[in-house]
């Protein structure tokens, strides 16, 4: 394992020794004292390793493509901004706008997220973004989502899991949220369902990718908690300015 | 040519701010180093700082800090304040040299009080007279401005990235108990001196990252309260608004907030009616002070500071608690970078009020009497 101390190192410097860290042949990478330094991991392709300690900054693993990251404490704003594929598991609080316009890969947050989490998500073919909150999110959760999935499992007690304007302007994928949502808390574009078979199975594999990242034993959820979001119509605003 | 794109300037503002709730006493190196940790998210058109309990042998002193274009506007600004004010002490505010610090304006401070005739009538409080005065030499265009005018606080600001601007002013040799900062990254208008965070009015003090729709009818609505804007930047409003509504209207501090950044009326009206009416009076009454655009600010004070978002959260800010010591910043790191292991961390919601009030303190609870009904400082 390749070792770096960001400790006062300025951002430009730690991202360019990361990068020669790479061109040198580091499969895991290991940055320690991290604080506030952005970019970091930014549309590096690859199955490279990295753990950092410490509170990094802005638009962590923005345009990453295959690493991991791995964040021992919280992440700031806009993590995995418009990623393209990857893990990233945050094991405490993860910022607003988390997964910002994210197109593929996994994001795993032990804590609670902050305002926007996976705002214009979005998902192609086989390319279908993953976020899970382990607490509560922020509100304007999904805005404008377009595709993919989100879970939230509001811990510690499921209940309010999730703030206002949840879903506003969703036109695609599913969010699957622990407890109940109140309809005013919901944006005008989504409706709740109850998960069926098909999504039961997909939310047990989430859980257990849930509980193998953060090493948790217990399997409490009961499935039949969670309710289910989906869009009204893949198209909610085309009638905005002509009407048809 | 150089074409829009080619380089990219990643920066939008950045504030933090720390108080010690039991008033323990500290340098501004703390509050520098916070800042300086979000050094990116400014331009260098803008750097200031406020810090309250820093002249505790003039603490019954309004502490008047000004910029002057040239010797000419400080000497007809002393014979102004010559028949207003009896001025206990004046000089230059000390500096040092800072290579990226140029074209500073001449930058003084005075310890005054209101000469006793002015205020023997009994019509008007000493804070009032006082605000008079900010407002009639800030309009003057004599190349005179106050840009900070509390008592045993002190506004210290200017064009230059933060950090630099804090070596400038010689913060290091400074002690309070409360210090709050901003590194600036304008929009719409060119970083002057007098342009800078934070903004003030008597012990008020705002540093805000933002920008604000609703300047101009805040304005409109300001100035016939007799508040003149001048400073060409959309956060003075800011801490006129906060005068008028918790100094002279006498409303607490959560419901000049819900002005500020009010609660959607759909939110209103699922509160319990006792609650609604509030909010409801409050909106409509002070319609014109809502604060519309992204915002995220400390508002500073005497008695503490308080922080707050606009109301779907458009900007960013973290708290942090450690102890008696409470921390505010646009990033977490900056808290980090100055209190590694926190007690406590977490993002405040859009309109929630985070309070770092000195113990034993009270910004005007629904109790006390505003100044307007009872005329007293």
């Amino acid at each position: 394992m390749f070792t770096i101390n960001a400790r006062g190192v300025y951002y430009k410097e730690l991202n360019q020794m990361v990068r020669q860290a790479l061109s040198d042949g580091a499969g895991e990478i290991l940055i320690k004292n991290v604080n506030g330094q952005c970019y970091i991991a930014d549309a590096l392709r690859g199955s490279v390793r990295f753990t950092l300690e410490g509170t990094p900054g802005n638009n962590l693993a923005a345009y990453m493509d295959g690493p991991e990251v791995i964040i021992r404490g919280n992440a700031q704003d806009a993590v995995a901004n418009t990623m393209n594929s990857g893990t990233i598991v945050i094991h405490g609080d993860a910022g607003d706008t988390l997964g910002y316009a994210m197109r593929g890969g996994e994001i795993f947050v032990r804590g609670n997220a902050g305002y926007r989490a996976g705002i214009h998500l979005k998902e192609y073919g086989s390319k279908i973004p993953l976020i899970v909150v382990g607490g509560k999110t922020g509100d304007f959760l999904g805005e404008y989502m377009a595709g993919g999935i989100i879970a939230v499992l509001g811990e510690p007690d499921g209940l309010n899991s999730v703030g206002r304007w949840c879903g506003t302007g969703m036109h695609g994928g599913v969010m699957y949220i622990r407890g109940e949502v109140p309809d005013y808390h919901l944006g005008n574009e989504v409706r709740i369902c109850k998960p069926d078979a098909g999504d039961e199975a997909i939310l047990s594999g989430i859980l257990s990718r849930f509980r193998r990242h953060f090493k948790l034993s217990v399997a409490t959820y009961d499935l039949q908690s969670f309710i289910k979001l989906v869009p009204k119509s893949n198209r909610p605003y085309g009638n905005v300015y002509v009407d048809f | 040519m150089l074409r829009e794109g080619d380089f990219r300037i990643p920066s939008g503002c950045a504030i933090s701010g720390i108080v010690h709730r039991k008033g323990r006493a500290m340098s501004g190196e703390s509050i520098i180093r916070s800042i300086a940790l979000m050094h990116d998210r400014s331009n260098g058109l803008g750097g200031g700082f406020a810090a309250y309990g820093i002249y505790p042998e003039f603490r019954d002193c309004f502490a008047l800090h000004l910029f002057f274009d040239g010797q000419g506007a400080r000497k007809d600004t002393e014979e102004y304040f010559s028949r207003y004010f009896v001025t206990e002490m004046s000089g230059p505010i000390p500096t040092r040299k800072n290579a990226f610090i140029k074209n500073a304006p001449l930058i003084w401070r005075y310890f005054v009080r209101p000469k006793p005739e002015f205020l023997s009538a009994g019509e008007k409080s000493a804070n009032d007279f006082m605000v008079e005065r900010v407002m009639e030499i800030n309009g003057m265009a004599g190349g005179a401005h106050v840009f900070s005018s509390g008592k045993n606080m002190g506004a210290f600001k200017g064009v230059g990235y933060a950090e630099d601007i804090g070596d400038f002013y010689r913060l290091d040799e400074y002690r309070g108990h409360i210090w709050t900062a901003h590194g600036r990254f304008p929009t719409n208008t060119p970083g002057w001196w007098g342009g800078a965070h934070p903004f003030t009015l008597l012990d008020w003090s705002v540093v805000h990252n933002g920008e604000i729709s609703s300047y101009d009818a805040n304005r409109r609505f300001l100035e016939m309260y007799d508040y003149q804007c001048t400073l060409q930047t959309d956060t003075e409003v800011i801490a006129y608004i906060f005068d008028l509504l918790v100094r002279r209207h006498g409303l607490s501090v959560d419901i000049a907030a819900a002005v500020v950044a009010p609660p959607f009326w759909s939110e209103i009206d699922r509160m319990p009616p006792d609650k609604k009416e509030m909010y409801r009076a409050a909106r409509i009454v002070y319609s014109s002070l809502l604060i519309n655009g992204p915002f995220s600010i400390i508002l500073g004070s005497s008695r503490g500071i308080l922080a707050l978002n606009d109301r779907i959260k458009l900007r960013p800010l973290t708290a942090a608690e450690k102890g008696d010591f409470l921390y505010v910043a646009s990033e977490e790191s900056a808290i980090r970078e100055i209190c590694p292991q926190p007690d406590r961390v977490w993002m405040p919601r859009g309109g929630e009020l985070v309070w770092g009030l000195l113990a034993g303190s009270a910004l005007a609870d629904s109790g006390a009497c505003p100044e307007e009904i009872n005329g007293t400082a």
